[in-house]
């Protein structure tokens, strides 16, 4: 044990004598928290848009302003031909053309129904749907408006009509609709807890995927071998440093999410704290287990960075696991982050207890032990 | 002439060192390919497999043709029948149900009497996005049952016709392929340079270089013209994959994708040289190459989250990513099919991050040495 501590003290030392690298390390996760938390969002906010009104009767310029009052959209250009609508959703100018027809007000009228086209410029990402999905939203809620307010003229109609509704004007089913645990669909308080466990395990394995690299470069790593110090000594004292510097990152993560984002705190901190500390062990010893394989600093950022980019986009941080081929959602339980992204995610915004997330932090502690073993194995004194 | 003579060794000299080390030239090729295979599969918003909880407290035949009409409508796929509402929130913590819908009793009395049955439906909203996609599924479901009931209901409706322009599938592939390009072509770009030089700094051998006849700007060519290569063979089997493996369209001119291609490699190449000309350590070269390129690029790029969503100051920011305009362009020439008419202030921005990005790379190789 003393020998793990004095080890660890060395490497406490050398992190903290770097001021520079320890601001990085400390900084760099923070700012991208703040800074990325804002980026990842699918809310559709100020979706520019292109109006084609051919009708231009009272009834097509309230639809207009419906869109305009809703929040979600940004009018940039009316016209009354397709053309100008066209180039702009070419160019980029626009994501949405609402075309109404000419005679729509009175189809509307006479019919009871009429057509509104709406184009999207899909290229846009998963946007497009939700655009789709907020654009028939207001379309909805005008016509039922427009139900209110012509319901004499309709009951005519209805009464004709082969088989009467039993209650006028009452619908069949009452659905009422209710979002847990994220009612203002916040995209925020989804992403920040991904976001931050994403941030620190990039540092964290980064770090430690160099350490015994550079180790091996400046020649350090063969005065090492030659002290009594056993090799599991020699991975648990390289690991406890960055171990406690992840739990401090982590801790000063959720604090910033929590004062600046408003990020919910539904369950126990403290269960949070003690998954990390499993979480972590997992994270950093893969990076030792890569700094043992490579020989140079070089070849451990390769390694690091194709395994990074593995953990950020199939995570389920940005894009939800569930949506994946089944072939890929097998990959991704080998993924850790996958597991704890998940877990505080359920522990922060669900408010998810110790049985709930027990499935995946067990593989979490499996996985570590895992790792750690591996890392040890591969970590040899004698240089081939 | 001599200068030239010396250039040319530069390169050669460039060129043996990415051949020799093979491991890191395989890396580098096979790298982007299984990326975007891996990738391309992997990074979809398609919500489908809804794990759903129907509350069912007296089933009577208007909630079991309900719950039929759920199960065949292909999205969803029931976890639980509960009699009571009391179990759901166990489930959807643990997170095996994501949605729920309740009946209430003596559903389908009500719809005989006349009085709305009343019906809620519960989604795990912690995702905004599949949030509010499953509420819509579900309350689509419902309501063409109800339509299918009451006959044609006659009501104001104004129906949106949808058109999806450039993407009628909403194929997430589609979306996706292009921006993946401009991620995986940054990174391997940004890095191999950034490392590259950095280690010459570290080994010493870029006095070496420094004190020859060389200038600062040939020096920096010879650097970038063997991974420019690289680079290219890249974006070749980027784009074969899209095509064959995936299916993209490529409605526009190959040719203008990969001069814009070889465009972007070059502006992101610049950027590995500015980062590694100011730093001293392989460490800090990749500290910054990584806070520089890997997060901005798939977050400020437009590649999976929309810009017009970001607040201002972001969408601001997000100008002075290369890879947001080369999103830009690759949807544009794939998906749209526009051609330089369009696109030229794209490309004329990225030429400029180019040459901008290079001439302060080139100052700063003036400074000697400490």
């Amino acid at each position: 044990m003393r020998r793990i501590l004095f080890l660890a003290r060395a490497e406490v030392l050398h992190i903290v004598r770097d001021r520079a690298t320890l601001a990085q390390v400390l900084l760099i996760p923070m700012v991208q928290l703040l800074v990325l938390a804002n980026a990842a969002t699918f809310q559709i906010r100020d979706t520019p848009m292109d109006v084609v009104d051919l009708d231009r009767t009272s009834t097509s310029r309230m639809l207009v302003s419906h869109f305009a009052a809703s929040g979600n959209f940004r009018i940039v250009e009316r016209s009354a031909s397709y053309a100008p609508a066209n180039a702009d959703l070419l160019s980029g100018k626009a994501t949405l053309v609402l075309a109404i027809p000419a005679d729509f007000e009175r189809t509307l009228v006479r019919d009871g129904t009429a057509p509104v086209q709406l184009v999207l410029n899909a290229e846009k990402g998963a946007a497009a749907g939700i655009v789709q999905f907020y654009a028939s939203r207001i379309i909805q809620a005008y016509g039922a408006e427009l139900g209110a307010q012509l319901r004499p003229t309709l009951r005519t109609v209805r009464a004709s009509a082969e088989e009467p509704a039993p209650v006028r004007g009452a619908p069949l089913i009452d659905v009422r609709t209710r979002g847990w645990y994220n009612p203002t669909l916040d995209y925020r308080h989804y992403m920040v807890p991904g976001i931050l466990v994403v941030v620190v395990t990039i540092i964290c394995t980064l770090l430690t995927a160099q350490n015994i690299a550079r180790e091996k470069e400046l020649g350090t790593l063969e005065q090492l071998n030659v002290t009594p110090i056993t090799r599991g000594q020699f991975i648990a004292a390289k690991l406890l440093p960055f171990w406690v510097l992840g739990l401090l990152e982590l801790a000063m993560g959720v604090a910033i999410g929590w004062a600046v984002f408003g990020m919910p705190v539904r369950g126990s901190l403290l269960l949070l704290g003690g998954v990390a500390a499993v979480y972590l062990v997992a994270a950093l010893a893969l990076g030792l287990w890569i700094s043992t394989m490579v020989e140079t600093q070089q070849q451990a950022m390769f390694v690091t960075f194709f395994v990074m980019v593995i953990y950020l986009l199939m995570s389920g941080l940005f894009t939800p696991v569930d949506s994946m081929p089944r072939w890929v959602q097998l990959l991704a339980e080998l993924n850790p982050v996958k597991h704890f992204v998940l877990i505080a995610r359920a522990v922060l915004v669900k408010g998810a207890g110790p049985a709930d997330i027990a499935q995946p932090f067990l593989i979490l502690a499996v996985y570590g032990a895992v790792v750690f073993w591996l890392a040890v194995r591969q970590y040899r004194k004698r240089s081939a | 002439m001599r200068a030239l003579g010396g250039f040319v060794g530069l390169l050669r000299k460039e060129g043996y060192h990415i051949l020799r080390d093979r491991r890191t030239l395989a890396v580098l090729i096979v790298m982007p390919i299984v990326q975007v295979v891996l990738f391309g599969y992997a990074i979809r918003t398609d919500v489908e497999n809804v794990r759903l909880a129907i509350v069912d407290p007296a089933p009577d035949y208007a909630t079991l043709a309900l719950r039929d009409r759920f199960t065949a409508a292909g999205v969803f796929r029931t976890v639980a029948v509960l009699p009571g509402a009391g179990e759901l929130d166990r489930l959807f913590r643990s997170g095996a149900a994501q949605e729920a819908v309740l009946f209430e009793p003596g559903f389908a009395n009500h719809i005989a009497r006349g009085t709305p049955a009343r019906v809620a439906i519960i989604t795990d909203a912690t995702d905004p996005n599949t949030g509010s996609a499953m509420q819509s599924f579900a309350a689509a479901v419902i309501q063409s049952w109800e339509r299918e009931r009451a006959g044609a209901v006659r009501a104001i409706r104004i129906t949106p016709q949808v058109r999806m322009r450039f993407n009628p599938t909403r194929e997430s592939s589609n979306l996706f392929i292009p921006g993946l390009m401009a991620f995986v072509l940054t990174i391997i770009s940004t890095l191999m340079t950034a490392i590259s030089l950095t280690r010459e700094k570290e080994t010493g051998t870029m006095e070496v270089l420094l004190v020859s006849p060389l200038r600062p700007a040939q020096i920096i060519v010879g650097k970038v013209l063997p991974y420019l290569a690289i680079g290219f063979v890249s974006i070749l089997t980027v784009v074969a994959e899209a095509r064959l493996v995936f299916h993209v369209p490529l409605r526009g001119s190959v040719l203008l994708l990969l001069a814009e291609g070889l465009l972007f490699i070059l502006t992101s190449l610049a950027l590995g040289i500015l980062i590694s000309a100011r730093t001293s350590s392989q460490r800090v070269a990749m500290m910054g190459a990584l806070a520089g390129t890997m997060l901005p690029s798939v977050l400020l790029s437009g590649f999976i989250f929309p810009i017009e969503s970001m607040p201002r100051v972001l969408q601001w920011f997000s100008n002075v990513m290369p890879a947001k305009w080369f999103v830009i362009i690759a949807r544009g020439i794939m998906l749209k099919g526009v051609g330089l008419g369009v696109l030229w202030p794209e490309t004329l921005i990225l030429l400029a991050m180019t040459l901008v990005l290079l001439a302060a790379s080139t100052r700063s190789f003036h400074v000697r040495l400490d």
